[in-house]
């Protein structure tokens, strides 16, 4: 085995010119350069679809480059595979671990395929039990662990022959905040010690998060360098604009029409804004009405990225513009949910959880994979039947009205369950159909949506040929073609780039401005930015009830003046844990 | 927590001779799996019990109480005596009738498998007026059962013949039909289709198991972590094959104990022979589910090509179930390539006739050569590469 000769001692990987394709489509990769360093956490960013997985891919050494060159720890990827295996730790998408073996087999069996001598065994596994927290669960089969144990044994299974460069292929995928947080907290350790180590993900949070980055976007490098590289060219344009209670959807609507601006989100109570340069702000107030005041925000990675790419899609909605106004003076809630509770067996998902959302209000389900979120929605749009309590959708019932009740819904699934097969064209006259749309109405409204949701270039597309923005985008059209009071959106951005993202959160917004009622599950904390309430689920029970700015100010304490929602969030947990213990 | 040393770690380890460690992990941890894995279980012994039970009580190619109408026309003496023959016989469930469109809508309509008309000349046919023709109608649209019926009555009547013929002293029947059954002399096709069913059994093992498992390692990443440490592809080509090797192996002993102490089927050859033929087979088998999973990454299209390639073939085109010899010529050349054509013979050989080596060397060749040929293909599509 040669040392490592041509790159330097503190870089690992050096990537040059590499493009790689699948297919006749656009290249996964296309030219991408760059390095690796030992000691530092450098992140993959990316929306889906950026050519993540397959950059990490080619630095395993389980892909070749079409063009280019990936030389991996001094081996070339062509020829030196054996050399990269022996030098990498890599933890596929999902943890790559055998669900029907126990930690201590999956340990066994990388420990022996690793070449880990027998007699360092002992030593070997306690020292990464003791990392990883594992001990007590050595008997345990893989596939019962939660996900955050299952991506910790992933991890003990990736350093177990002393790895020096170490592959994370989106770690943080389908694991709770805190176990994100502690995963984090060992990966920065063994940066220290000298690994180097990637990680790959779609979270601009987590990007601001790496010493170096490498952001990718349809399989282009956009940039690579430290995060504060990146968020520097936003510096001094960010703000944050409050004191118009109430009517902050209005307001960022009105700012985002100012051609000065180049990104705005919701933010709480507030609107966050990057402009071009300070002086569009002065006619940015002014618009927004009295009492608005604005102050510098600290500029996050998001801001950069979408400025980067030039900018958000700017204001406005042509759906809500064609949407009817939906009266608000019933003063009943739209959705009323008593005491839900739904058991598996002998196993609760959702205990004893209740919440009512008025008219025009958007309501965010917030909680990890697992937690029970997507369970309370099922029940609340009568998919599922709940085992204890009450939910009534627009004053009906939905155990005994339920037909009545669902009419009123629109349902836009996780991962957007279209039918691939079918083309655009198809796929909306299915849906129109089942929602009982029929002639006349039926071909305007289709003509409609499309329109709005420019699907009409793509008509003749099957829907498993488009690229996952525009399939957002048609399963929103086939969601909202029968003007539905209620829209339950399941995981609706679940990873979308941040433009796509944004331009999906201006046609909600428009749309609750004319008194739709949303409730919305994510993981995504920041999303949560969005929403008029929210209630965090955890372990099936709902541990907090609020608005954000309401969540994050309980967690706010001398240490963190400013929390985060994910600090909130973690806060809120830990508390709940504690009255439990208590 | 990492110790100092990192730096040297990773070359130390691929310096270390790992290889038997490797292979031999890579067996355990199957082994685990497969003892865990209710589908495998299911695969390798539920599966084949119900085949087993299938092809030994349920399928009979044995046509046992044919429904037929008789039809006699004028009833003389002979022919009386010849339709009580067929009332009498075990083979078939007989009506009579003394038209034959009293039978006619019920075998078109499925009740009656065949008519047979006994012709008033078989009582004149003592007079010497040339041979008597018993006509027989059977449904043509199933022409398997048509033949049966056709073979039976034909068989019924010239056993009927050369009894008469034996106590009249009469003149020797005009219509002979020489039949002789070797080796199974029951004629029960219970004995030829229990060993013939256990090719279908490995088959079922060594080609659906194993490509349904090695697709889902692909599909649950699983394949995807192993190929980045520094076991090779051989090692996880093999450590695949052996693991199941001996499933099947056990799976066909399972059907072996069934078939000689519950189905009573002979087993006239040797134990050495039937293993060498088993393992001989495996090889073609295995090496044909490795190469389907390595090719398809996927576990829905893994089992149809299985199906299709493997299971279909073995069923269809391997002497099973119909004989390769009276198949058309295209049809029988395409069976040289199925694996399960040169174990099925074998298999019927030694339950029933006992061991025949040059037979047995010459097919267990033909399947080693199939084995080399998939083993060769599955270990060009498995690199350490996820496309």
């Amino acid at each position: 085995m040669s040392a490592p000769s041509a790159a330097g001692p503190a870089e690992l990987v050096r990537l040059a010119g590499v493009t790689r394709r699948f297919g006749d489509g656009p290249p996964a990769l296309d030219a991408v350069s760059g390095t690796i360093e030992a000691g530092a956490i450098t992140g993959i960013v990316g929306p889906d679809g950026a050519g993540k997985t397959t950059l990490i891919r080619l630095m395993a050494g389980l892909l070749l480059p079409d063009v280019g060159t990936v030389e991996v720890l001094g081996h070339d990827a062509r020829t030196g595979q054996a050399g990269i295996h022996a030098g990498i730790g890599y933890m596929p998408q999902r943890f790559g671990l055998y669900e029907d073996l126990s930690v201590q087999e999956n340990l066994d069996l990388h420990a022996s395929l690793r070449g880990v001598p027998t007699a360092d065994r002992a030593e070997v596994f306690a020292r990464l039990l003791a990392l990883t927290d594992l001990g007590r669960f050595t008997d345990r089969m893989a596939g019962k662990l939660s996900g955050g144990m299952k991506q910790k044994l992933g991890l003990a299974c990736a350093l177990m022959g002393r790895p020096r460069l170490l592959l994370l292929d989106e770690p943080s995928v389908g694991v709770d905040p805190i176990s994100r947080r502690e995963l984090w907290r060992m990966v920065g350790d063994l940066a220290r010690q000298g690994i180097g180590i990637v990680w790959s993900t779609a979270y601009l949070d987590e990007a601001e998060a790496c010493d170096r980055v490498l952001v990718l976007d349809g399989g282009r490098l956009l940039f690579a360098g430290d995060p504060e590289g990146l968020t520097a060219r936003v510096a001094d344009r960010v703000f944050r604009l409050s004191g118009f209670e109430g009517r902050r959807r209005a307001v960022l609507g009105r700012a985002l029409a100012h051609p000065g601006i180049v990104d705005g989100v919701v933010q709480g109570d507030a609107i966050r804004l990057v402009v071009r340069d300070r002086s569009v702000l002065p006619a940015v107030i002014a618009d927004a009405g009295p009492g608005t005041a604005a102050l510098p925000a600290r500029p996050r990675f998001e801001d950069a990225f979408v400025d980067m790419l030039g900018g958000g899609p700017g204001a406005g909605s042509a759906l809500a513009e064609a949407s009817r106004f939906l009266p608000r003076d019933d003063a009943r809630p739209v959705i009323d949910a008593r005491g839900l509770t739904r058991r598996f067996g002998d196993f609760t998902a959702v205990d004893d959880v209740t919440f009512e959302i008025p008219r025009g209000q958007i309501f965010g389900l917030l909680g990890p994979n697992g937690a029970g979120k997507s369970t309370t929605f099922r029940m609340l749009c009568g998919l599922l039947k709940p085992s204890g309590g009450d939910a009534r959708i627009a004053g009906y019932d939905l155990r005994r009205q339920s037909a009545a009740a669902r009419s009123r819904i629109g349902y836009m699934a996780q991962k957007f369950s279209l039918y691939d097969d079918l083309t655009v064209a198809q796929n909306l006259d299915f849906f129109a159909g089942v929602y009982g749309l029929t002639g006349d109405h039926r071909r305007r409204r289709i003509e409609l949506v499309s329109g709005i949701f420019d699907l009409g270039p793509r008509a003749r597309h099957p829907a498993r040929d488009l690229p996952l923005g525009v399939k957002q985008r048609l399963a929103l059209a086939c969601a909202v073609m029968h003007e539905p009071e209620v829209l339950f959106l399941d995981e609706p951005t679940s990873g979308v780039d941040p433009i796509t993202r944004r331009e999906f959160w201006a046609h909600i917004n428009a749309l609750v401005e004319k008194g739709v009622t949303v409730l919305v599950t994510t993981h995504f904390m920041d999303e949560a930015e969005y929403c008029d309430r929210i209630a965090l689920i955890y372990r099936g029970r709902a541990i907090a009830l609020g608005s954000p700015e309401d969540l994050r100010r309980s967690a706010a304490g001398p240490d963190l003046p400013d929390p985060t929602m994910e600090d909130a969030f973690i806060a809120l947990v830990e508390a709940s844990g504690r009255r439990e213990a208590a | 927590m990492i110790a100092p040393g990192l730096h040297q770690g990773g070359e130390a380890a691929a310096e270390m001779p790992g290889r038997p460690h490797r292979l031999a992990a890579l067996v355990l941890k199957e082994s685990r799996q497969v003892l865990r894995d209710p589908s495998s279980i299911l695969i390798a012994f539920v599966l084949p019990l119900v085949l087993l039970f299938l092809f030994g009580f349920g399928v009979s190619l044995d046509a046992s109480r044919i429904r037929l109408g008789i039809v006699v026309e004028s009833p003389g003496p002979a022919v009386r005596d010849l339709a009580e023959s067929f009332r009498g016989s075990r083979h078939f469930d007989a009506a009579m009738g003394h038209d034959r469109r009293v039978f006619e809508e019920a075998l078109a309509l499925g009740r009656l498998r065949g008519i047979v008309v006994l012709p008033a000349a078989l009582d004149e046919g003592r007079a010497g007026r040339g041979q008597p023709e018993i006509q027989v109608i059977v449904d043509g649209s199933d022409p398997n059962t048509a033949s049966f019926v056709q073979n039976y009555v034909r068989g019924a009547v010239a056993a009927w013949a050369a009894q008469r013929a034996a106590y009249t002293d009469a003149r020797p029947p005009a219509l002979t039909v020489e039949q002789r059954f070797w080796f199974n002399p029951e004629l029960s096709s219970r004995n030829f289709l229990v060993p013939g069913s256990i090719a279908i059994v490995t088959t079922l093992v060594g080609t659906l198991l194993t490509s349904l498992v090695v697709a889902r390692e692909w599909e649950r990443g699983t394949m995807e972590a192993m190929m980045a440490t520094p076991v090779t592809a051989a090692e996880l080509l093999v450590g695949k094959m052996l693991p199941y090797f001996a499933l099947g192996l056990g799976s066909m002993t399972l059907c072996v104990v069934l078939a000689v102490f519950l189905f009573g089927v002979p087993f006239r050859g040797s134990v050495l022979a039937l293993y060498l033929l088993s393992a001989a087979f495996l090889m073609p088998a295995l090496g044909q589910g490795l190469l389907i999973s390595a090719v398809t990454k996927n576990q829905f299209l893994a089992s149809q090509l299985a199906l299709m390639s493997g299971f279909l073939p073995a069923f269809l085109l391997s002497g099973f179930l119909f004989e390769i010899g009276s198949m058309p010529a295209p049809i029988r050349w395409i069976t040289a390539v199925v694996p399960a054509r040169y174990l099925v013979p074998c298999l019927q050989t030694v339950f029933l006739a006992g061991d025949h080596w040059p037979l047995f060397l010459r097919n267990i060749a033909a399947m080693l050569v199939a084995g080399a040929v998939l083993f060769g293909l599955a270990a060009r599509s498995t690199r350490k590469r996820v496309a």
